[in-house]
């Protein structure tokens, strides 16, 4: 399977006549965009802003970041979803690199975040690195939790979609060619006999109520662990559609540059066989936790693998998960490496999962998300920026008069990706 | 500026005597004694040791009490910026001597305190959390290593400059996580580790397993038609409006709330506040988190005896083990001092 990323470097954002890049620039048609989200007659009000690197921009409460994406043969994006239902992972996508939709709006839930484009708490979020579009909206009056929370991700993944389409017809040409390809597992273990093969164990929040992840479009939480090729993830499979924690939520931005996936694939043929992705749910409940990591053990042994990385989502009750995974593999004899953020306390001192077991000798930190930041006022809020107050990780008192914070990391918007996207880790001091 | 610095040995460095002399009262001495002549030369211009309290091994361990009150004052009336203690080595005793005095300069003046120890020092697990120990070697043929540690330590204490990772910056953990910057993501550290398990080399997991406590549950309630139960949550559920302002997650307290008079929960009097679910549905009938209303109809039919009158009540989402534990200690000994036989806990 060959997946071609026509890559686009964005190195501005502005809003213009036609929706296009100039010279790195990318230049949004206002209106025609609003019309499209508008197209939902679930918002009241739909605005936009825009966010760069090193404004003195607060954006508050984001939901989710995607990044502008389209099938080159015209076929839409995130099937199920912007694209009619059918397999991705294959044949060329223009990429706008360095641009992103935001979406923003009154609280759907208490677990959505903030980016600050500068300041202490900018180096926490890859968002404060990109140059965002933010979709800011007002639902419609009463309108349903859950229906609030469905327009705004569909939303987020329009706008995104028709970004890079409305490039792509108006000539915008790529800067970059990334190749991603790789053959099924018969033929890439024929070519590699002698390296060990290893899979991909990618925990996601799936739990209802506002925690969920997409798969092709389905709901993950009433499905059972799968198999996919990488590239499969990294060409818009998976959407996120969590208000789980904002430090440690995957966005859809996130899927699509699943850093585990690329550190993988960037070993494949040389250190390793790569055999694979493999979904998996987080239940609500321990026979689902315990049918999950026997089922993911049972794909992995299937494949012959020899190792696994396993990254969590969420924190709490997934480090059960977790640790039944670690249990399950190492005992199988697969060994194992899993990747987690840490509930240590806002002083550290506290124990840092809610579960362990003897099994996980391999854990890779992604930082503490209890850790207290300081973050001053910005010059420009987007959005609410009362809604701290609800989020996790913030309380009543964290917004001051003068309109800094003291918050806790977890308020941060991928400040812990537990996919390992930054650099972040714990220590003992 | 030059900062002022205090600094601890026993009556063996200090030249006085072996264990002959391990009884020796607590004394002080301007400038410096013993191993303090050359950490004065490692802390060079930036920090001045000017005074060394001295005291018995066998006398701080023995008079503990006395011995630590009599140095405090010594200590004090030169208004360190920082207090410097041994280095002990393994030397049991003088590790302890050393642990306690620094971890009483540190809580009474609020000053940087450095002291050194063998990792396998009694004094290390004793203090570890409340002074910087830096590792040192298990004798004193290691004072060449030690010293130049401790100085660097001290000084960077004292500068206010930022300090690193217990392993790298060669002091013992004292049992906090921190969040640092690494070089390479989490990804691509988690696949360089996969790698090196793969092939049997050494890794070092960035966590280590902690071991929890079992706690046994309680024996079955024997006689159901006579027992008080009580209800307690961690789903967030308070009156309207938060007035304990319990944390929507992290939470640091707990509150407990008058049922007595009540036969079920309503969306007027209670909501819950809690950061971690979804909170529509409870917010429309709080009973599917606390069941007063089921709690009251079984009290009612006399299923059970009676429905202790307050419930318990905080977030757990994000809370930390050390909290959770806190809760759970002080509720349980509350409940179980009224005469509760059985708890029905609902969590989210």
């Amino acid at each position: 399977m060959r997946l071609e990323l026509h890559k686009v470097h964005i190195s501005g954002l502005k809003f213009g006549a036609k929706t296009q890049v100039e010279k790195g620039v990318l230049c949004v048609n206002k209106d025609e965009a609003a019309a499209l989200v508008a197209e939902d007659k679930r918002f009241a009000s739909v605005n936009f802003d825009i966010a760069c690197p090193g404004d003195k921009t607060r954006i508050i409460p984001v939901k989710d970041a995607v990044e502008p994406r389209v099938k080159l043969d015209g076929k839409g994006y995130f099937p199920g979803f912007c694209a009619k239902m059918g397999k991705v992972g294959e044949g060329k996508t223009l990429v706008l690199d360095g641009a992103a939709v935001i979406t923003c709006g009154p609280i759907v839930a208490f677990q959505e975040g903030f980016i600050d484009m500068s300041g202490p708490a900018a180096p926490y979020t890859p968002f404060s690195a990109t140059f965002n579009l933010v979709l800011n909206v007002e639902p419609v009056k009463d309108l349903e939790k859950h229906q609030y929370e469905t327009a705004l991700r569909e939303a987020g993944l329009k706008l995104g979609v028709y970004l890079a389409k409305s490039c792509a017809a108006n000539g915008t040409e790529a800067d970059e060619v990334q190749v991603f390809e790789k053959g099924d597992t018969f033929e890439e273990a024929k070519k590699y006999p002698d390296l060990p093969k290893v899979a991909y164990v990618c925990m996601n929040i799936t739990q209802g109520l506002l925690h969920d992840t997409y798969l092709y479009g389905a709901d993950l939480r009433p499905s059972l662990p799968t198999l996919l090729h990488p590239n499969e993830v990294l060409d818009g499979a998976m959407v996120s559609g969590n208000c789980v924690s904002a430090c440690d939520k995957n966005t859809t931005w996130h899927h699509v540059h699943n850093p585990i996936v690329q550190a993988l694939y960037s070993r494949h043929g040389k250190d390793i066989n790569f055999l694979g992705v493999i979904p998996t749910q987080e239940s609500t409940v321990l026979d689902g936790k315990i049918r999950a990591a026997q089922m993911n053990l049972s794909i992995a042994q299937q494949l012959g693998a020899d190792g696994v990385i396993v990254s969590e989502e969420g924190y709490g009750n997934p480090d059960t998960d977790l640790c039944l995974n670690a249990k399950y593999f190492e005992q199988a004899g697969i060994k194992a490496v899993l990747v987690s953020d840490e509930s240590a306390g806002t002083d550290g001192a506290s124990q840092s999962l809610a579960d362990a077991t003897p099994e996980l000798t391999g854990f890779i930190s992604t930082g503490n998300v209890n850790e207290m930041i300081e973050v001053p006022a910005m010059d420009k809020v987007i959005g609410h920026p009362e809604a701290i107050a609800l989020l996790s990780g913030g309380a009543e008192e964290s917004l001051r008069p003068d309109g800094s914070m003291y918050v806790e990391l977890q308020s941060i918007i991928a400040s812990t990706a537990e996919i390992g996207f930054n650099k972040l880790g714990c220590e003992w001091i | 500026m030059t900062f002022k610095v205090v600094h601890y040995i026993n009556q063996f460095y200090a030249g006085i005597g072996g264990e002959e002399k391990a009884d020796w009262k607590p004394e002080v001495r301007e400038g410096v004694v013993g191993p303090g002549m050359q950490l004065a030369k490692l802390l060079g211009e930036d920090a001045k040791i000017v005074a060394t309290v001295i005291c018995g091994d066998g006398y701080y361990g023995e008079h503990t009490d006395e011995a630590r009150a009599a140095c405090l004052e010594m200590i004090g009336k030169y208004k360190p910026d920082l207090f410097i203690a041994g280095p002990a080595f393994n030397a049991g005793r003088y590790g302890f001597a050393c642990g306690d005095i620094s971890a009483s300069v540190g809580a009474k003046f609020g000053i940087h305190t450095v002291t050194a120890m063998y990792p396998e020092n009694p004094g290390v697990e004793l203090y570890h959390k409340k002074t910087y120990i830096v590792v040192t070697p298990d004798s004193a043929r290691g004072m060449g290593k030690a010293l130049p540690a401790m100085a660097a330590l001290a000084l960077k204490l004292v500068k206010g400059e930022k300090m690193g990772p217990a392993r790298l910056e060669g002091y013992i953990s004292r049992g906090m996580r921190k969040s640092f910057f690494n070089e390479k993501s989490g990804a691509e550290r988690a696949a360089e580790m996969l790698l090196a398990k793969l092939k049997g080399e050494p890794f070092r997991t960035e966590y280590e397993m902690p071991v929890f406590n079992k706690i046994p549950p309680a024996p079955a309630v024997k006689d159901l038609k006579h027992a008080t139960i009580a209800l307690v949550s961690s789903g967030g559920v308070v009156p309207v409006g938060n007035p304990d302002h319990i944390r929507v997650s992290s939470a640091e307290s707990y509150g407990t709330y008058d049922i007595s008079k009540l036969d079920a929960m309503t969306p007027e009097t209670f909501q819950s506040v809690h950061g971690g679910y979804d909170r529509t549905f409870v917010n429309e009938n709080p009973n599917v988190v606390v069941p007063l209303d089921v709690m009251r109809e079984f009290e009612k039919q006399g299923v059970f005896g009676k429905l202790y009158p307050y419930f318990n009540t905080t977030t757990g989402t994000g809370t930390a083990v050390a909290f959770a534990e806190k809760f759970g200690r002080e509720i349980g000994a509350k409940l179980k001092k009224d005469g509760v036989d059985a708890v029905i806990f609902t969590s989210t």
